[in-house]
């Protein structure tokens, strides 16, 4: 069914004179310069617009490069490669007119909400009557009349964000660019905030010709956009574009809407078909982090892993990821790096949408907790690259200690620096679940775990006799 | 968090002055040693040159003033130092605001811009003092302004490289989605200068303000007033006052200095820096009101004040909304900025390989030379050398234990009775803030009465200056303590020693290696001026390397004073590499207690 709502579209088909795009981007690539010479692809080669008249929302998971996409399409960021275009001319050369909210609010908490909406406005040179007239009426159309003179921090995070909404309107911007405008606030609220947004937009109260939200939340995009974008990653490119064609308000219970959110569910989990072909333009190497030999690991922790083997048990071995998510009232984010993990450690097979429990997963599952922990060991030592290497390299070395900084090197070659960073803390993680070794945090040193310590060290004692 | 570079977090009530200071006294060094050796090359050149300066000065007579020790003269003398103090810091915020902009926003020289700082704020200022001072008496010739630009200049420095570090740091720590707002919206340099960088380092700025004029105070009443051979150059103020009021044995006018010296800093404390503190409040980079903050009764009047609070708003209205109107239209102000715009990617061009080439090839000539003076040296001279770094930092090190072994009792003993902490902080703050070198003579007139040398006399002084600093951590380190943990330590009955060990050392570790970090900069300074002093007639002195400079400024002999003060250096810059720094680690990893 989902089928029927879909309508596959490319960004080209669109170039009629009404809806000529407003921001049009032509193959754009981003990496990032590494130390080590080496560069990090984040977003392959991607084209597509933003045309006037729908809310566009980019959904993916985390780190999949939404956010790096909006900051190229806004003029931000430059392109590596590629270019963006505003109505045709170069972004860097086009006096462009657009706003972004930010997750973080990124309100100047030493001013205060009036000054923080002026702010825009007195960069344009717009004089102080002016400005402050425009300022307050775009307070009152978020519903903040009153708290002009209030600091951002005295206000709760919904209303901070209120703020936000008006600081980026009071410009009247073109295009409205939000990067997951609603991740920081409470369910109540962030509903509240989505329908007084979308009642502005239907009812015309903003002068915005075309909205483009980042979010990780497939209900959120589901809820308000026009069009969906979902993003894949490593690097981040699109897996389907398509137009959502449902009437507002729109029905979260409805049969049309939880089947395009079961469909977005699938495309998430569905394997990734084939590796983009490498870059052949420029001369310095270009990592497509897909044909690197290590992994990436999920961030998730053992105990979430083992929890979700046995609630699918529970389900007797076979669920939709949608229900799964449902059941444990968790977004995508959540979710998705333990059925990473697990299907990583061999515990779990993604078919369709549908998680299914392997042997060993089932096994895993049913253990109790010293047997869960062998298990994971050898799961881990077979399936997990970085896990093998911190073991080997601990049982050669004499003294049974290995600097963190070795493998941040060799990580380095394939991820970001923070990346690396936090694949050695997953790894950590890991480790010392499965009892593999341990890590010395203030001398950033991986160790035997402690049992296995004590041992060499008997060992040792011994020998020495 | 109220300083970006806090590596630990204090109680709301106790942010320490001094923290931001220790935490770039050991910055981790993210630069390669090439930039290490470079910067070596330049500090030669440069000590070169301002030795050749000073040669011409030999030829050239400088009035000297005479310095009055009697009552009445002090309020004109306290008003030159303070003329003096002011300017410098005014000068050192100036530029560490340049510089800090610079290096945070110019990848190109940002590695070595940082390098510097780490090098020059480990530098201790007064073994600058007499080529400084000759040198600029040599541009100023038959001038005293010659010996004011030196003075200045030396305080200068002292004070400027805590406040750049400061700065800088905070602009690197600019949360990004701040930055891309600013750029979104297009604001000018100027606008994000005043709404996002100012704002945002504010309060780093004002604390290290603090620390930085404290450190100019101990300078300045040290360089207002010394010898060179058998020559003399002094300027009017409380520091060469001091220095008369001892020499002539002056008892009352010594009393009466050192009175106005606190009087000076408590007014300070309470006119300028606890209002600033708690307007800074302000500018804090938290997104929840906080409930107890720095009050300020000074503040508070001004703001009551219809007149004096709204006063200087339209008056900066005035101005800006006219710069604001003009900026509009360049091209910050209509394109947005991409934040990524890469600068380094940019070709240089051949004119800057050119003057690079020059530049280079200067610093080279000037640092072979300083080399050839050091070459001068002959074997007992460096043998003596030698013997005196032993010496200077023997006593440093003794002066930090013996402040460590004295202040961790009583600091938490302190801390532990909230009550009584809240009226000692203030007072240990302001103690710290009060120049030793004030001290100093009469400590010394102490001294030779009951027969004790110099040796004792400068670890006294160390001590004076820099106990307080250890104090004031400690103290805020048993506040941090939560009370639960106290709570269990005595239900499960710790012996005295389990709770020792166990719980408080453990518990105010980053503090006090915090306070020994800041303490040792200062423990330094203070051996250089602290080991060869001239009283009246008499010349005490112990050995030590602050003595060889000393001797070496009197005889001109600066093949010396250069190897004296690399040696300095060097055991500066090593102990914080090597020592402080991994404490330090294990501070931010093991000991930090969970917020
Ligand atoms: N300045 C940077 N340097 C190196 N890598 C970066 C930088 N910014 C983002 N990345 C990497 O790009 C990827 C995408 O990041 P982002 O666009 O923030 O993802 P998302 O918004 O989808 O979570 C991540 O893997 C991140 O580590
Ligand atoms: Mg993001």
């Amino acid at each position: 069914m989902p089928e029927a709502t879909v309508t596959s579209t490319t960004s080209n088909e669109n170039v009629t004179p009404d809806s000529a795009p407003i921001i049009r981007a032509e193959r754009i690539e981003k990496y990032y310069a590494q130390p080590s010479q080496n560069r990090i692809q984040v977003i392959s080669p991607t084209d597509l617009s933003i045309i006037p008249g729908e809310i566009l929302a980019l959904l993916g998971p985390s780190g999949s490069g939404k956010s790096t996409m909006l900051r190229m399409l806004s003029g931000l960021s430059r392109p590596s490669a590629g270019q963006v275009f505003w109505h045709e001319k170069p972004i860097g050369d086009a006096e462009i007119n657009v706003s972004i909210v930010f997750q973080s609010f990124a309100l100047f908490p030493w001013l205060t909400v009036l000054e923080n909406v002026e702010a825009p406005l007195k960069a344009r040179g717009v004089d102080p009557e002016t400005r402050r007239e425009r300022s307050l009426n775009m307070l009152t159309t978020v519903g903040l009349e009153g708290f002009q003179a209030a600091y951002p921090k005295e206000l709760s995070g919904g209303m901070r964000q209120r703020v936000g909404f008006a600081r980026a309107l009071v410009v009247e911007p073109e295009v409205l660019f939000m990067d997951e405008p609603f991740s920081a606030l409470d369910v109540l609220t962030a509903e509240n905030l989505r329908s007084e947004l979308l009642e502005l937009w239907s009812n015309k109260t903003m002068p915005t010709r075309a909205v483009f939200i980042v979010t990780h939340n497939i209900e959120e995009a589901v809820l308000l956009a026009d069009r969906i974008i979902v993003l894949g990653r490593n690097p981040g490119h699109i897996r389907t574009d398509f137009k959502v064609q449902l009437q507002h308000p729109r029905d979260r219970k409805s049969e049309p809407f939880t089947n395009l959110v079961d469909y977005i569910y699938k495309v998430l989990t569905r394997p990734e078909i084939a590796a983009a072909a490498p870059d052949q333009t420029t001369g310095k190497p270009v990592r497509d982090q897909r044909q690197m030999h290590y992994q990436m690991l999920p961030h998730a922790r053992p105990g979430g892993v083992a929890g979700l083997l046995e609630l699918l048990i529970d389900k007797g071995g076979r669920d939709d990821i949608y229900r799964l998510a449902d059941d444990l009232a968790f977004e995508i984010d959540d979710l998705l790096p333990i059925v990473d993990a697990a299907q990583i450690l061999g515990f779990l097979k993604i078919e369709e949408g549908d998680a299914s429990i392997t042997p060993k997963g089932s096994d895993f599952g049913n253990s109790e907790i010293l047997r869960q922990k062998e298990i994971f060991r050898e799961a881990a030592l077979e399936n997990v690259l970085l896990l093998r290497q911190i073991r080997r390299a601990i049982e050669t070395k004499s003294d049974n200690t290995v600097p963190e900084e070795f493998f941040l090197d060799m990580l380095d070659e394939q991820f970001s620096a923070e990346e690396s960073q936090r694949q050695v803390e997953t790894a950590v993680n890991w480790g010392r679940y499965a009892e593999l070794f341990d890590f010395d945090a203030a001398r950033r040193r991986f160790t035997l775990p402690e049992a296995e310590q004590e041992e060499a060290e008997a060992a040792d004692a011994e020998d020495a006799e | 968090m109220k300083l970006p570079q806090l590596p630990v977090r204090f109680p709301e009530r106790l942010q320490p002055r001094f923290q931001p200071f220790a935490r770039s006294l050991v910055m981790v060094r993210s630069w390669p040693v090439v930039i290490d050796l470079g910067l070596a090359a330049c500090l030669l050149a440069a000590f070169f040159a301002l030795v050749h300066t000073g040669h011409y000065v030999f030829g050239t007579p400088v009035p000297v003033v005479p310095i009055s020790h009697s009552l009445s003269a002090l309020p004109l003398y306290s008003f030159y130092s303070v003329i003096r103090i002011g300017i410098a810091y005014l000068l050192s915020l100036a530029f560490a605001i340049s510089y800090g902009y610079t290096a945070a926003y110019n990848p190109r020289v940002e590695a070595w811009m940082v390098a510097t700082l780490d090098i020059l704020q480990s530098i201790p200022v007064l073994s600058f003092l007499p080529p400084v001072v000759l040198a600029m008496v040599a541009l100023v010739p038959g001038h005293q302004l010659g010996i004011e630009l030196g003075v200045v200049l030396l305080i200068f420095t002292g004070q400027v490289w805590n406040l750049a570090f400061s700065f800088y740091s905070s602009l690197k720590s600019i949360p990004k989605e701040m930055l891309e707002a600013s750029r979104i919206y297009r604001y000018s340099a100027w606008q994000r200068f005043w709404q996002l960088e100012m704002p945002y380092a504010a309060i780093g700025l004002v604390w290290n303000s603090i620390v930085s004029v404290a450190g100019g105070w101990f300078a300045l009443i040290a360089c207002e007033m010394f010898t060179m051979g058998d020559r003399n150059f002094q300027l009017p103020g409380l520091g060469s006052y001091l220095r008369t009021a001892s020499d002539s044995g002056d008892v009352t006018a010594l009393i009466a200095g050192i009175t106005t010296v606190i009087l000076i800093v408590v007014a300070t404390d309470q006119l300028i820096w606890r209002p600033l503190i708690a307007w800074s409040d302000k500018f804090k980079f938290e997104q929840v009101e906080s409930a107890d903050r720095v009050t300020s009764p000074i503040l508070e009047l001004i703001q009551r004040s219809h007149l004096l609070s709204t006063l200087p708003s339209r008056l900066w209205s005035g101005i800006e909304e006219p710069i604001y109107r003009r900026l509009s239209r360049s091209r910050d102000c209509r394109v947005v900025q991409p934040i990524d715009e890469d600068a380094a990617r940019k070709k240089a061009s051949p004119v800057f390989w050119l003057i690079s080439a020059l530049i280079l090839a200067v610093i080279l000539w000037g640092a072979s030379k300083a080399v050839v003076l050091l070459s001068q040296l002959t074997g007992s001279q460096i043998v003596t050398l030698l013997e005196g770094a032993i010496a200077s930092f023997l006593r440093v090190n003794v002066s930090l234990i013996i402040s460590a072994l004295w202040t961790i009792p009583v600091g938490v003993a302190i801390g532990f009775n909230p009550k009584l902490a809240r009226i000692i902080q203030p007072v240990a703050q302001i103690f710290a803030s009060v120049p030793a070198t004030a001290f100093f003579p009469v400590l010394l007139l102490g001294l030779v009465k009951i027969g004790g040398g110099l040796g004792i006399g400068s670890i006294a002084l160390m001590l004076l200056g820099t106990q307080w600093y250890i104090l004031f951590n400690v103290i805020a380190g048993a506040m941090s303590i939560p009370s639960d943990l106290r709570e269990a330590a005595s239900l499960y009955k710790f012996t005295r020693y389990q709770r020792w060990t166990t719980l408080i050392l453990p518990g105010i570790f980053p503090y006090l290696i915090t306070g020994m970090v800041t303490a040792s900069g200062g423990a330094w300074n203070a051996s250089v001026f602290a080991e060869y002093f001239k009283i009246g007639n008499q010349t005490l002195q112990t050995l030590g390397l602050g003595q060889q400079i000393d001797i070496a400024t009197d005889a001109g002999q600066f093949p010396i004073l250069l190897a004296a003060t690399i040696l300095i250096s060097l055991m500066v810059v090593s102990m914080n590499r090597l020592v402080w720094r991994r404490l330090y680690r294990l501070a931010e990893t093991k000991y930090k207690l969970l917020a």
